[in-house]
């Protein structure tokens, strides 16, 4: 078996089996199909979601929210992380109240954001740009403390300026370390959409399960969790595919 | 230009936190305890001379050429280039590294272009990245990045990046470490050879004594740490160096061993 065929059907062959595991649990496990939705069901209702562009209405909500908030948190996050991490008393400084802050889960700032940004996309996208700041900013940071230092001295040798040092070098060199974050953030990212779209607005994924659940549609619960798993997925490998490009890689060998 | 004046040169690092040898019951940390690592240097090099700099691992040679080339400062004394202090790198002054200091994101062509990316003249610039890839026999191989390149060939990637800004003093800090020993001793060659065409001063840091006495114009021994200049003398022999055929670099060798505290090596 060739490694390509291998990489789909094996996880294919796991997901088949996975169903095949849902469908025993939903028949025997003694609840209505209304509380616990066969894999058949969940197929069947998605595609009438689809047809209905329900489905794709919701999606494009959350993606648009995550996209705002993620691309806020890395314009942001990463030059802020880059500074702190070149600027030792800034770090000596900041770090504190940046670890203080992170731990605070972006759900703890729902009361707070709902006052500030009313209703609509902003609450939402500020949830999501908060997930992935603090996050990002941090690993910035450690990455930049370690630059090889080689590579600082290489730039001073051949008389490069401060902002050349910043965007030839030290920007270029943490870019290894930086793919990983990027990844685990959009994750980060993706979960907390559901949560924030769950309060103050009428769209989104998370608006689906809300109000699939107080229609006691659970066939349309799972479908919209189907749907955040694949997208799940697929934004871990749009980013991952940044690890394709040469100049990026370099971290790997 | 490349003539180097050192004068009772020191360095010492402090060390901010370093457990206390002694059992003093509280095993507490003391603070500020001085590690001498160069002890009064004094040397001087001539324009044009490769200069071989051999002493035992972790003696402190690489501070030394790292003083030198303006990344680290002096405890006390001075460096004068051309007469001049040092005050800091300078691309007249290239460092070639003990590792790669290649970059590994960027080509072997955008690497080696990096000390001439201001020039106004594309065309010139270009000329001479060429020129210098050229030197060092990496012609066909610009558009691959560093780690796509075998260790000798980095290095002379490395090489021909400090040669394009044709710099007055070359320091190269054990550039062969970890390389093979064929490819080793062709880079020596290759070194030697350049040496002769473009005569610069070149500062080399190695530990292998055969090594040093086959390339130097000038050797130079330095002590365990604290280093001090233990020898220092020209090596007045016609290349290509042969330990068989020449009895005076044999007895030579032979002394510096002894120099060095190793009398079972020949």
């Amino acid at each position: 078996m060739s490694d390509r065929i291998k990489h789909i059907l094996l996880p294919l062959l796991v997901f088949v089996g996975a169903g095949f595991v849902w469908q025993l649990f939903s028949l025997l496990g003694g609840w209505r199909t209304g509380v616990f939705p066969t894999p058949l069901q969940v197929a069947v209702s998605m595609w009438g979601l689809i047809a209905n562009g329900t489905l794709l209405k919701h999606t494009v909500a959350s993606l648009f929210r995550v996209t705002v908030g993620f691309y806020l948190a890395v314009l942001l996050g990463i030059p802020l992380g880059m500074i702190l991490g070149w600027w030792k008393t800034g770090q000596l400084a900041f770090n504190s109240v940046i670890q203080f802050l992170r731990p605070i889960s972006p759900l703890a700032w729902i009361p707070l954001t709902m006052l500030w940004f009313g209703i609509g996309d902003k609450p939402a996208v500020f949830l999501i740009f908060l997930s992935s700041f603090f996050p990002l900013v941090v690993s910035t940071v450690v990455s930049v403390n370690h630059v090889n230092s080689t590579y600082l001295r290489v730039a001073a040798n051949f008389n490069l300026s401060k902002v050349e040092t910043f965007t030839k070098i030290i920007f270029p060199a943490i870019l290894p370390a930086i793919l990983p974050a990027l990844r685990i953030s959009v994750g980060i990212a993706w979960v907390v959409v559901v949560a924030a779209e769950m309060i103050a607005v009428k769209s989104g994924l998370g608006y689906l399960i809300l109000d699939s659940r107080n229609a006691l549609r659970m066939d349309f619960v799972m479908d919209a969790m189907a749907v955040i798993g694949l997208i799940g997925i697929g934004l871990d490998r749009m980013i991952s595919q940044l690890n394709k490009i040469e100049s990026v890689s370099w971290g790997a060998h | 230009m490349g003539h180097v004046l050192i004068q009772a040169l020191s360095k010492s690092y402090t060390e901010k936190r370093r457990k206390s040898r002694r059992g003093n019951g509280n095993g507490g940390f003391q603070r500020g305890e001085n590690l001498p690592v160069l002890d009064t240097i004094d040397l001087e090099f001539a324009n044009g001379e490769l200069v071989c700099i051999l002493g035992p691992s972790g003696c402190g040679k690489s501070t030394l050429v790292r003083i030198l080339a303006g990344f680290e400062k002096c405890s006390s004394g001075s460096v004068l280039i051309d007469g001049k202090e040092v005050c800091g790198p300078s691309s007249d002054h290239v460092f070639v590294f003990q590792h790669s200091g290649l970059l590994p994101w960027l080509t072997v062509w955008e690497n080696v272009s990096l000390g001439v990316r201001k020039m106004k003249e594309k065309e010139r610039m270009a000329e001479l990245v060429e020129q210098n890839i050229d030197i060092v026999g990496l012609t066909g191989f610009e558009h691959l990045y560093p780690h796509q390149l075998s260790g000798g060939m980095q290095r002379r990637a490395e090489l021909a990046r400090a040669l394009v800004v044709n710099p007055g003093i070359l320091f190269m800090d054990e550039p062969f470490a970890g390389l093979d020993f064929l490819t080793r001793l062709n880079l020596r060659e290759e070194i030697i050879n350049m040496h002769i065409l473009i005569r610069k001063t070149i500062i080399f840091i190695t530990h292998d004594i055969d090594e040093a006495l086959i390339m130097g114009d000038r050797l130079v021994v330095f002590s365990e740490r604290p280093a001090k200049v233990k020898l220092g003398l020209p090596l007045d022999f016609p290349h290509p160096r042969d330990f068989s055929k020449n009895q005076s670099l044999s007895d030579l060798r032979k002394e510096i061993y002894s120099v060095l505290g190793v009398h079972y090596a020949l």
